[in-house]
């Protein structure tokens, strides 16, 4: 089970130790910063991009020897002159995601405005996606939460095939290449977005996949927390049940996908857009044994008076044991369970808004 | 030559000394110091080589107009400060 837990915030990179028995801070960096993904990759290194007010979006890159040194960030190629016309800028706003290749050296990152990146050596240097980036489709694609760019806010690679990549976007659906990212196709079929006008409800492009979360012993199977709902596939984001049985309630941003049980994924239910608050001011984690057709309501050491702290997509987190998992909400709270939700815990921290919470992978 | 400063808020993430370089535009002016120290690059323009956003330069006290082209001339005199834009409270 893993031992260590990084936390991104509004104000810096927090990383948690279990010792005894008990979590707490063993490192901060980046005090004062914002840190938009984290990643703790397979070969000890860890990865943390900032996303700085006015200087930019940043990567930095801790190595084995725990030394942190800022490395490469993604940048767009030159925008061609007849582009004028593209809804979204050439001009990286932010990482969103970091997630390994399955190749050594390999990462790929999700951004705003849209654009996916690859890496093959380590983060040193990036390249843009150009497939990704040029199909006439991406003009078509929405901005996050009414702005003008689009995210990229999942990347699931195949652990059996490196080459088989599954995309959410917000808001655009799910995308997926079978060749490495040299070609793409819009997939999602089954969704509906009930914010839309009635003739483009079904549109897999005007799907608002807030997240997506695949289990890694059976890669076919992949949970999506979507804006009105929870949806499951079981061919790799092709076509889409509609999970009604989640309560409290449906919306909500984040999902953790059992990696090993293909029936269990975790859920943070919040109420939806109009306010984006836990239901009845109660916290609470959302747990499906079967497959989605029934959901355990985990409450046990979460906030149950007056709680409003609502969980970002990429801020729940499961082991690779199943067992251990964590989520950090826009209030700082901070919960880790070694039960499989059944029962959760706070460290004696408070910690500044929660972006994102990542396991180490050792 | 002219002078280009940059604000104190870029100590904390990397070194950005003030550097006399020679140039007759704004754009020259980045081009020199940047070709010294590339990582620098990255904090002060976009990935299209415009000014970014939230990034204000100076040129004896006036804001530089062209924020995408940096056409704006300098003089061997002139001093060039490049500060962060407050833009919250």
């Amino acid at each position: 089970m893993a031992n260590r837990l990084h936390v991104g915030t509004r104000k810096g990179l927090f990383e948690l130790a279990r010792t005894n028995g008990e979590w707490e801070v063993v490192d901060v960096q980046f005090l004062g910063d914002p840190v938009s993904a984290v990643l703790a990759d397979a070969d000890s290194a860890v990865y943390a991009a900032l996303d700085l007010g006015h200087f930019g979006a940043k990567l930095w890159r801790r190595d084995r020897s725990g030394a942190w040194s800022e490395v490469a960030a993604p940048v767009f190629p030159p925008k061609p002159d007849d582009n004028g016309d593209d809804p979204h800028p050439w001009s990286l706003g932010k990482v969103w995601v970091l997630e390994p290749g399955g190749v050594a050296g390999r990462l790929w990152a999700g951004t705003m405005p849209g654009g996916l990146f690859r890496s093959d050596d380590g983060g040193a240097s990036w390249s843009l996606n150009e497939a990704l980036w040029h199909m006439p489709e991406r003009r078509r694609w929405a901005g996050v939460a009414g702005g003008e760019q689009p995210g990229i806010n999942s990347v699931l690679i195949d652990p059996r095939n490196p080459s088989d990549i599954r995309v959410g976007v917000s808001t655009a659906g799910v995308w997926a290449s079978t060749d490495a990212g040299d070609s793409w196709r819009l997939i999602n079929r089954g969704m509906y977005a009930e914010y839309m006008p009635p003739e483009l409800r079904e549109e897999p492009i005007a799907q608002d996949v807030h997240r997506l979360d695949r289990c890694a012993a059976r890669p076919e199977i992949v949970w999506c927390q979507h804006h009105n709902g929870v949806f499951r596939s079981e061919d790799a984001g092709a076509t889409w049940r509609e999970v009604t049985a989640i309560r409290p309630s449906k919306f909500g941003f984040a999902v953790a996908a059992h990696p090993r049980d293909a029936n269990t994924a975790w859920f943070v239910p919040a109420i939806k857009d109009e306010r984006r608050i836990p239901v009845d001011g109660k916290v609470v984690v959302a747990r499906t044994r079967d497959g989605g057709r029934s959901f355990d309501v985990l409450k046990k050491g979460l906030p149950q008076h007056h709680a409003y702290d609502l969980v970002w997509r990429h801020a729940l987190a499961v082991d690779s044991s199943g067992e251990r998992l964590a989520f950090g909400s826009t209030s700082g709270g901070l919960w880790i369970s070694e039960d499989g939700g059944d029962s959760w815990r706070m460290p004696e921290v408070r910690l500044p808004p929660i972006a994102v919470v990542r396991f180490a992978s050792a | 030559m002219p002078t280009v400063s940059f604000t104190s808020a870029l100590r904390r993430f990397l070194a950005a000394p003030s550097a006399k370089v020679e140039a007759a535009t704004l754009g020259d002016a980045f081009a020199a110091v940047f070709a010294s120290r590339p990582a620098l690059r990255g904090y002060v323009l976009d990935d299209q080589g415009a000014l970014r956003r939230h990034v204000a330069v100076y040129v004896n006290g006036e804001p530089v107009s062209d924020r995408a082209g940096l056409t704006d001339p300098v003089g061997p005199h002139d001093e060039i400060y490049v500060f962060q834009a407050l833009t919250g409270g």
